[in-house]
Parts: structure tokens; sequence; C-alpha cells
């Protein structure tokens, strides 16, 4: 019996050793260890016999099966990994093949830098206020103080539908709708369309954008004004960005100015850019004239404000280098899709 | 406004350099335009005196000169100047000089132009004898005499000297752009209280000192009546005889053409100095074509003609101001004298007409005749009148310091309602207030004088009393202005508002930043389009006759007709950008757009339209097909917080290929009206109308109504819990009629799986020999699910027959096995 046990382990070895695929080794475990397996008949034949065989035969018959089962499990082991192998290198692909074809869309740059100074001044508590397109002349020019002969009144600079409307040419008619509709504090910006009868050229577009802003509260000073455009222009252009108040003229804002950002280009060195002086002129903004406050029926005595508005394609030609605005609204995909 | 540097210092001692000079007066308020250096460039060119002149051997048109410029010899040079001739001095460039140019027949050459010796048909030529356009002055201020030939210098030029230094042209002229507040500033005067303002350097006036040498009076010549009260503030009349009309001094011409205006003659120079100097339009009449010794200002008769400088005739009307003689028009008030009465070569006694015109009356005036001149357009922004005496003094002073005639005495002043000075009572705490500021009263007070504004203290208020030509300060915040710029804007602090204020985006941004991400998402890229478009737009894309959106807003100033309506639809626009798209080879496109549209909601243009949000999309090349962009635009919605939009084939419009168009809803859940919400129309672009639009493929686009949609839109994201119990599959597939539609049976199915259906969704089609000619087999997934439990077979199985059953029936499809 010693033997027999001996000469299965034998085979056993031998077989394991020329096993080649799994399923070789799969049918070496049936006929080594299944049911009607050799060492299972050794175990099957105990029975039969005496007591002092089994004290031998039986741990040798186990140590045999528990060797034929590790064998087995490590050979099949190893051919697995062997196939494994196989299939890698069979897989093997070219990983320089272009990857699948996904794309997220783009948004027009002008609404991207809208949205940028629209983020800035609602960091600052400002909401974004609408209004037509279409407007009063009341709500564009006698509402802001404008006199009944100033020349943006003229045919030749705003576009009419009637004596008494027309294509709204600053996105200050916002300042009159709100000031009708809203009691201070007002903390408003409004970026919108605006029109004015200019033949296309490279710098000129009859339609165009802009971004209006107003406060009025109890104590608003120039310096606010100062201080409100200034943490604009920095986070807008950068924080090194310098900003210069020249005195100027809007018949609805005084004292009025301009503002100038030092050149984002040059640093204020003076550029192509900025047209060598170093300053580039990017708003125009004032203290609400109270001729206009009173417009809203507000008290005069009680309260101030500021107002600014800046153009969206001016700004959006600087900061990304733009040379000609009429890019924007022929919307060419290679144009667009550069501003991701 | 042309402002040279050295005329203001007769007026101001202002002694820092052009550049510092520029910048603090941008500080103050003087708007710089650009900076001109007159005379630079202008390298080795002298003043030469022709001291022979002889024809060309060869060529008639030249002449052949001995230039006497200063050297031991003259030298030789052929000029082509018709107006060359011996003993007259002219500007030599000699061999090797620079001028600015351009030269005579030449394009303008940036850098300018150097000068070489060299031979004309044979004839040496050691230089160049100069016109006054090629020393850089531009055509328009070149004297009449000069104008058509060479540049005859002033007898007493040295002869040798550099001509830029001996004519004192080397200069810096500086252009400020003046705003429509600040009439005063277009003047030299006006820029000289500015610089003196500015720099605190004093401010002396100009000499208004007249003699009055002549023995009668100006009343003995002239009456003045104005009859139009309304238009004509005041008139100033001034004689003066023994005119002897010739060139003006050298001195005054230069002033003229450095400040851009040609000199003409002694005369008309004086006039237009004046302007020039003090903002006040002066004009000069032959006296001999004043008839009845009169002048009257009023209203023109309907339909008279004036004939006016220029040769022009005029067509008035009666709103137009006329200054006329005992008989006829003599004079359009404050835009152009008459032909008649023009000041000639023999004229000997003239009036000097100082007056006060209204700015609307002759802006309108200007307007109507299509005429705009140098006094039209002072007046039209506001002159003081009180100016208007000084103004004529200064013109006849001028008179009798060149010599030009003898001036009589008084003038004939016509001012029925003086303009008196007026004051403004200001608080300097207020000030301080409104600019952030802690001026002292005695620091505000300073600022203010230095403006020549009179300021008298009276408890605690400041009563402010500014020069009447500075008819643009009326209100507190004026002063307030005027100390800011004074101090310096850039002086002020800088500080942020105190108050703090919630920050809303708004409902209809915040929507359309959702769209916009979802879109974005799916790949498409936005455009922005005009909102003025062609009439002509609603025929290319084939909208029906009767449609409203014919109805449209038109301009009344257009730029053309491309840009002559508002829009009420975007889809036009999308095309032409896919067209542009195409044409430039870009092949593969997807675009979407948001913008306003615009829709009449009265006859009555003086109601607003009503703005309404639209959207477009629009696709050609790569995956773009129906189904594409029916995908966008669901997902989209459902990115919106909208489930459950429905398409429904639309065969009848014309924009669309008539079997792949739908028209587009989504179920209401706000508001009251119409359910399901109709909001728009999808499909491929008809082939004619993509051709129209230059699109050379198919091409899919939609147009939708963004509003109504924003209307049911969630902003607010809803949750629900994960289903608890496992759900059930079953799989169908059908052979139908080919009319028969995926959504029918969806319909069906859903119908008809009670409560526990959770879902149905087409998961294949096939077409083809197997399902036969005429018929497609569908396959659709079905997903069972309970609340209460997990589902058995026994509960699934009848609900799932009667879907099967329904479905034979109704349509009579053939169940395949799955």
């Amino acid at each position: 019996m010693q033997e027999r046990i001996q000469e299965i382990l034998n085979e056993a070895k031998e077989k394991i050793a020329q096993a080649a695929t799994p399923e070789d080794v799969e049918q070496l475990r049936v006929g080594f260890l299944g049911k009607k397996g050799k060492i299972t008949d050794i175990f099957k034949m105990m029975g039969k016999l005496d007591k002092e065989e089994k004290k031998t035969i039986g741990p040798a018959a186990n140590k045999v099966k528990n060797e034929v089962d590790a064998l087995i499990n490590e050979k099949m082991a190893e051919l697995k990994e062997k196939a494994k192998q196989a299939r890698f290198k069979m897989e093997s692909i070219d990983v320089t093949e272009p990857g699948k074809g996904y794309k997220v869309g783009v948004k027009h740059p002008l609404t991207i830098t809208m949205e940028e100074v629209s983020r800035i001044f609602m960091s600052m508590g400002y909401s974004i206020a609408e209004g037509p397109q279409v407007e009063t002349v009341f709500n564009v020019f006698d509402g802001l103080n404008s006199p009944p002969n100033h020349p943006s009144r003229d045919l030749t600079d705003t576009f009419y539908i009637t004596e008494d409307t027309v294509l709204r040419p600053h996105t200050s008619s916002v300042q009159v709708r709100t000031l009708k509709t809203k009691k201070p504090p007002i903390k408003v910006i409004s970026p919108g369309r605006c029109f004015r009868c200019d033949t296309p050229d490279a710098t000129h577009s009859p339609m165009f954008h802009q971004i209006e802003g107003l406060v009025v509260d109890e104590g608003i000073t120039m310096a606010d004004l100062k201080g409100t455009l200034d943490s604009m222009a920095k986070q807008l252009f950068g924080s090194n960005t310098r900003t210069k108040f020249r005195p100027h003229h809007f018949p609805f804002t005084e004292p009025s100015a301009e503002m100038d950002v030092s050149c984002f280009v040059c640093g204020g060195k003076g550029c192509r850019v900025c047209g060598g002086n170093g300053w580039i002129e990017i708003l125009g903004c004032g203290m609400v004239h109270p001729n206009v406050l009173e417009v809203g029926d507000i008290d005069t005595e009680k309260y101030t404000g500021f107002a600014f508005g800046m153009g969206v394609e001016r700004i959006a030609m600087l900061k990304y280098g733009v040379s000609d605005i009429r890019l924007f609204y022929e919307n060419d995909k290679r144009f667009i899709e550069q501003f991701k | 406004m042309l402002v040279p540097i050295a005329w203001l210092k007769d007026y101001t001692d202002v002694q820092v350099g052009t550049d510092e000079y520029v910048s603090k007066m941008v500080m103050s308020g003087s708007n710089l335009e650009e900076v001109d250096y007159t005379g630079r460039g202008i390298e080795g060119v002298v003043v030469g005196e022709v001291v022979e002149c002889g024809k060309h051997p060869e060529a008639d048109r030249l002449s052949v000169c001995m230039v006497d410029v200063g050297k031991e010899s003259p030298i030789q040079i052929v000029c082509g100047a018709p107006n060359v001739k011996a003993g007259i001095k002219v500007p030599v460039a000699l061999d090797g000089s620079h001028v600015p140019g351009p030269l005579h027949g030449q394009p303008k050459v940036e850098g300018g132009v150097t000068i070489h010796k060299g031979a004309l048909r044979g004839v040496e030529s050691n230089g160049m004898i100069c016109s006054c356009g090629e020393l850089g002055f531009d055509d328009k201020v070149v004297p009449i005499a000069h104008r058509d030939g060479i540049w005859i210098l002033p007898d007493d030029a040295k002869v040798g000297e550099p001509v830029e230094k001996e004519l004192d042209i080397y200069q810096d002229i500086i252009d400020f752009e003046i705003t429509p507040n600040r009439p005063d500033c277009l003047s030299m005067l006006g820029m000289a209280r500015e610089t003196a303002a500015t720099f605190e350097t004093g401010f002396t006036y100009p000499d208004v000192a007249v003699e009055e040498k002549g023995e009668e009076n100006a009343s003995d010549y002239i009456d003045v009546e104005i009859k139009a009260t309304d238009a004509c503030k005041r008139y100033v009349a001034r004689v003066v005889k023994d005119v002897k009309i010739e060139q003006s001094p050298w001195w005054m011409q230069k002033r003229l053409m450095l400040a851009g205006m040609r000199p003409i003659n002694n005369i008309v120079d004086i006039t237009n100095f004046v302007m020039l100097e003090l903002g006040h339009p002066i004009h000069a009449f032959d006296i001999r074509q004043i008839e009845g010794g009169k002048i009257i200002v009023e209203k023109a008769a309907p339909g008279e003609t004036f004939v006016t400088l220029d040769e022009q005739e005029r067509k008035l009307d009666e709103s137009m101001l006329l200054i006329k003689d005992a008989k006829k028009g003599v004079a359009l008030a404050g835009v152009m004298g008459g032909l008649n009465s023009e000041i000639e070569a023999d004229t000997t006694t003239i009036l000097i007409e100082a007056a006060n015109f209204d700015p609307d009356n002759i802006r309108l005036t200007s307007k109507a005749l299509g005429l705009r001149t140098e006094a039209s357009a002072r007046y039209e922004k506001g002159v003081d009148p009180n100016l208007a005496r000084y103004a004529n003094d200064r013109v006849c002073r001028l008179i009798e310091l060149l010599g030009a005639g003898t001036v009589l005495k008084g003038a004939v002043d016509c001012y029925p309602v003086p303009k008196a000075p007026w004051s403004v009572e200001v608080r300097p705490e207020r000030m301080n207030k409104l600019l952030g500021t802690s001026f002292t009263t005695e620091e505000m007070i300073h600022m203010l004088e230095r403006l020549e504004i009179g300021v008298e203290e009276k408890e605690g208020r400041l009563i402010c009393t500014p020069p009447t030509v500075r008819l643009d300060l009326e209100t507190e915040v004026d002063f307030s202005e005027e100390i800011a710029r004074m101090y310096g804007y850039d002086r002020l602090p800088v500080t942020l508002p105190k108050g703090n204020n919630e920050s809303s985006l708004g409902r209809p941004e915040t929507l359309r930043r959702m769209a916009r991400t979802a879109l974005a998402a799916m790949g498409a890229d936005e455009i922005q389009t005009y909102s003025f478009v062609s009439p002509k737009d609603a025929d290319k894309i084939g909208l029906a006759e009767d449609s409203v959106l014919r109805d449209v807003v038109p301009l009344i100033n257009p730029l053309g007709e491309d840009t002559s309506v508002m829009r009420t639809m975007m889809l036009p626009e999308m095309l032409e950008t896919l067209g542009r798209n195409y044409s430039r080879g870009n092949a593969e496109v997807k675009f979407y757009e948001i913008g306003n549209t615009f829709r009449k909601i009265s006859e009555d243009l003086n109601v607003l339209p009503m703005e309404a949000d639209a959207m477009t999309l629009g696709m050609y090349g790569g995956d773009a097909d129906f189904f594409a962009l029916k995908g966008m635009i669901t997902e989209m919605l459902v990115n919106m917080g909208i489930t459950g939009v429905t398409f429904v084939k639309q065969e009848e419009n014309k924009t669309f290929h008539p079997g792949r168009c739908a028209d587009v809803f989504i179920p209401r859940t706000a508001g009251e009206g119409e359910d399901p919400i109709y909001i728009g129309t999808m499909g491929e672009i008809y082939p004619d109308i993509a051709d129209a639009y230059g699109i050379g493929t198919r091409v899919y686009a939609a147009e939708l109504f963004f509003a109504l949609i924003g209307e049911q839109a969630s902003i607010d994201i809803h949750y629900e819990p994960l289903p608890k119990y496992p759900s059930t599959e079953r799989d169908i597939a059908l052979v139908v009629d080919e009319k028969v539609t995926v959504g029918e049976v969806e319909e069906l199915i859903l119908a008809n799986g009670g409560e526990i259906l959770e879902s149905v969704k087409l998961f294949d089609i096939f077409r083809g020999v197997q399902v036969g000619p005429g018929k497609k087999s569908l396959a659709f997934n079905l997903v069972y699910r309970s609340k209460e439990g997990t589902l058995t077979d026994e509960e699934v199985a009848p609900v799932h027959d009667k879907v099967v059953e329904v479905l034979e029936k109704t349509l009579n499809a053939n169940l395949r096995a799955m």
C-alpha cells in the first residue's frame, strides 16, 4: 500500500510537470483528487485496512494528497499567469493613437468678459439689473440730465425708432430704471447691448456691450468710487495694476472722471498696446448728478452715489489682444474656440 | 482745439516743458487729443533770396534761379513753382537737408524726406525752394498767396538763417479735446485761464483799449434793431474807415496757421484771430453794401433764398435767423456771411459785428442747411453775451495796432436784456462729504479763486460768483468738481463704500448660465449676432406670409438695409453664421445663441416692444443629425429642471425639411394656460434655404422661446431617494408598419404598464429582409419596480402580458421572441 501511494505521487509529479494548459491541470486534479481520483481511491480503501495499517497509511495518504493538491495549485497559478501575460502581449496598443473626441463648448468671449466683471462686482455685493435695448428718449437722455442740444442725441449718433424711442446708446438708461424702482441702498451693475451709429471698422461696431454700475447710499464719496474701481481693475487686470482718474464730462455725473489703467502689457513703460504712454483708458465714471437722483425721487441731501460704465468689447480686446472688434460678431469657430 | 503753447504765454507766464504741461493740464481737466510738433523734422533749410530767375532751356514750366543763401556766391536751383521770381525771399532746402514733406504732388512719407542736389532736365539744381506744404503745413492753413507755389517769406527774413528759427515755427501745439460743457475753452483765453489755474501763474487780459481816432461816430453810419429777440441776445456794431486790405504781418499769419486757420487778408485774419483768442465769432461787412444804414436781426421769410459767402444759394425757412439791411439779407446769422457784403480788395469802410445768437437756433439752422462753420460750431455750444463788446473792441484795437484802418467813436450796442453775473451758494462740509475729503474753507476758497471764481464767505457758506463765460457753473456739485480737479483727482483718498448689500444674479441671468453650462458640456460654442437685421430675412428663411414674426420694429436711421429692423427671431443670423463658418472651411460646427428678440405689442411704436430672450441652436458636420439636435435640446431642458419634453412632427414649416421637422412642447408646471407649451421648432433646414446661406451640407437648427422655457425652469435641485427594492426587466421586440412611430409605441406601453412600470426605453431599430418591406422591428427595454417590495414573476406577468396584448391589437404588431 505504501508503495502504491508512492507510485501515485511519482505519477502525479510527472504528469503535473508535463501539463501545458490550465485544462490539463484541471483534468489531473479530477484524475487524482476527484471523486473517482486515484488518491481518493486510496482513502476509499482505508476502511478495509486494519487498525495498525490505518495508523501508518492514513497519514501517508493525507500527506500525498496535500502535496499533490499544492503542486496542482502551484501549476495552475503558473499556467494562468502565463496565459494572462500572453493576452497582455496580444492586447498591447499604440498609446499614441488619438483619444476619443470629447469636446467642451466655449462661451463667447464677450460673455466670458461680462461674467468675469460681474463676478468681481458680485463679490463686492452688487446685484445684476437688466433693462431693455429699445428705450425711451427720457431714460437715455432727459432722465440722465443730458441737455436737449447734446450731440449724442443727433440722428448721426443714436438710432431712433420714433422721436421718443431709441436703441439705447449706453447702459446708463438702467440707472434711471433702477432709481425709479428701487430705494437706497442701491448697488447694481447692468451688462448689456448698446447701439450707436458707427460704421463697422476695426475699432467701431454699431452694436456693442457695456457694463453699467450704480451705487446710491448714505455717505457715498468720490473716494469710494476710486477705491471700488481700483479694486475692480486689480482683480480684472492683475494685482500690479495701477489706476489713474482724470477729470472728464458726462451730463449725468458731477464730478465726472475717466479712469486709465496702467498698461498690463508693458506695465506702464509704454508699448504699442497703450500707444506709448503706459496708460489705457478703460471707463467713464463720476458722482451721480443730483438731477438724476431726483428722477427717482431720492433725497439728494441724504443720499449720494456714484456710477460708472465700461465697454465690454474694449476690455476683451485689451485683455485678450484682439485687434479687430468685428471678430466678435463674425463668430468664426476658430476664433471662439480660443477662449477656453 | 489746437493750442500753440507760445500763444498762451501772451496771457499767462507758464514756464514748463511740453510733457509736464500736458500731463498737468490733463489732470486738471483738459483732455488731450494729441501733441503736434510743428517745424520738427526741418533740418538744413535756410532763408534764401532769389537774385536771378530765368527760363529753363528745355522746359517751359521750370525756372532756373540763382539764390543767395548766405554763402560766398549764390547757388543754382531749378524751381517748378509758378510764383517764383527775382527779389523774393524763400525757404531753401540745401543739399542733404531734411523736410517733413510731403513733396509737391507726392504722397506723405513717414519721417520726412531728405533733399539731394541733382539735375532737372539737364540743368544742375543744388537744392529745393520749398512750399508751405513741404515744410509740414497742412494744405488748409497755407496762406492763399502761397497756395499754388513756393512759400514767399516776409521781406525782413534774414538770408542764410535756418528757416524754422527765423520764422519761429518750431512750436509745440497741443490738440485739446473740449467737452461740450466747456465752450469757454474753445479759445486761447479759455485755455490760458485753465493754464493759469493749473500752474498758478497769474493771468493778463489782452489789450482792448481802442483809441477811436476817427472823427465820426459808429452810430452816424449804422442803426441796429433786433426783431428776433428770442434768437439774438445782443448785437454790437463798430465801424472802421480808411481800411487798407493787405496781408497780415507774419506773426499773425503764423498764429492762425499754427492754430489751424488759413490767413487771407488783414481784416479777415483779425476777425479769425479774435475768434480763436476769445472764442467769440466776429463778422465784417463792407459797409457799401449795407443799404439804408440799418442792421435788422430777424427770422427769414418762409422759402426765402440767400447766397452765402461760399457762393451757394441757400433755401431758408422761418426759423432761421438773418442779418438784414433795410432791404435784403446780408448774412446768415452765426453761420456764414453773405456773398453780397463780402470784404473785397477795394473795401474801405467796414462794419464789425460781434453778436450773440441762441445756441439751439444756430445748431438747428446749421444742421438743416448742412453748413457747419467755425462760427456756428462756437455759437451752438454757447457764447457768453457779455463777451460781445469786449470782442468787438479787441478786433478794433488790433486793426489800430496793425494800421489797417481808423476806428470810429463808440459802438452801437443793442443788448435788450443783459446777462448779469450769477452767484451760487455752496456748503464746504457738503462738498467734503461728496468728495471724501476734509478741506478747510480757506483751502476751498483758494482753489476756486485760482479759476477766477469770486468767493465770499458767509455764515459757513461760500457765495461763489464765476466769470460769466463759465456757463457750466450752476450748482453746488459743479463747484465740487472744480475743487476736486484743482486739488487733483489722483490725490483724493481711496476708500470702499461702507454699506453692505446682498448680491443677486437675478433669475434671467441664472437661467442663461444654466443653459450655457449644459450646452457647453455638450460641445456647443456660443455665438453673438446683431440685434438689428435685414427685413429680407423673413423671405430668405421661407417664413409664412401671415407670420407675426414679420411684424418688425424698424429704425428711422439705420446704417443700411442689413441692419434696419429689430429682430423678431434669431434663426436667420444663426444660418448666416453657419454659412460663414462653412465657407471658411470649418468642417464641424455646433453653435448656440441666447439673445433677445423684439415684438411689437402696439401699432404705436412709442410703446416699447416686448423684449424676450430667444435661443437658437445650429449644427452641421460630424455627428450632427436630427437626433443629435433633439438630444441636445432634451438634455439642456433636463438640466434646467424640465422633463417630459415632446416632439411633434411638423410638416408645414417651410424653413425645414418637411419630413425632418418637429415642434417642441414642454409640460406646464408653472402659471396658467396651454399645456403642453409650444416652445419652438427644430429640424433639418430645407435644402434650398441651406443653399441660400451657402451651407453645402445638411444643417440642423432650432429656434426656441427661451423666455417660455425660463418660466417653466426650476432653479432648485430635486432629490429622490434611491429605490429600496430591485427592478425586474423585460424586453419586447415588435415588427410594425413604418408609419407607426416610436412615440406611439412608447405611449401605449406607458399607458398600459400600470404603476409598476418605471421606464421604457427603445434600444434597437431594425429594418431588412427578415422583417419584410415597409416594416421595422423595434426593441424596447421595460423596467418594472415597486416601492413596496421586490416584484415577483406573478406580479409582473399579468401587467407585461397586457402590454404585449395591447401592442399586438392596437398596432397590428407582430411580436418577436426575445
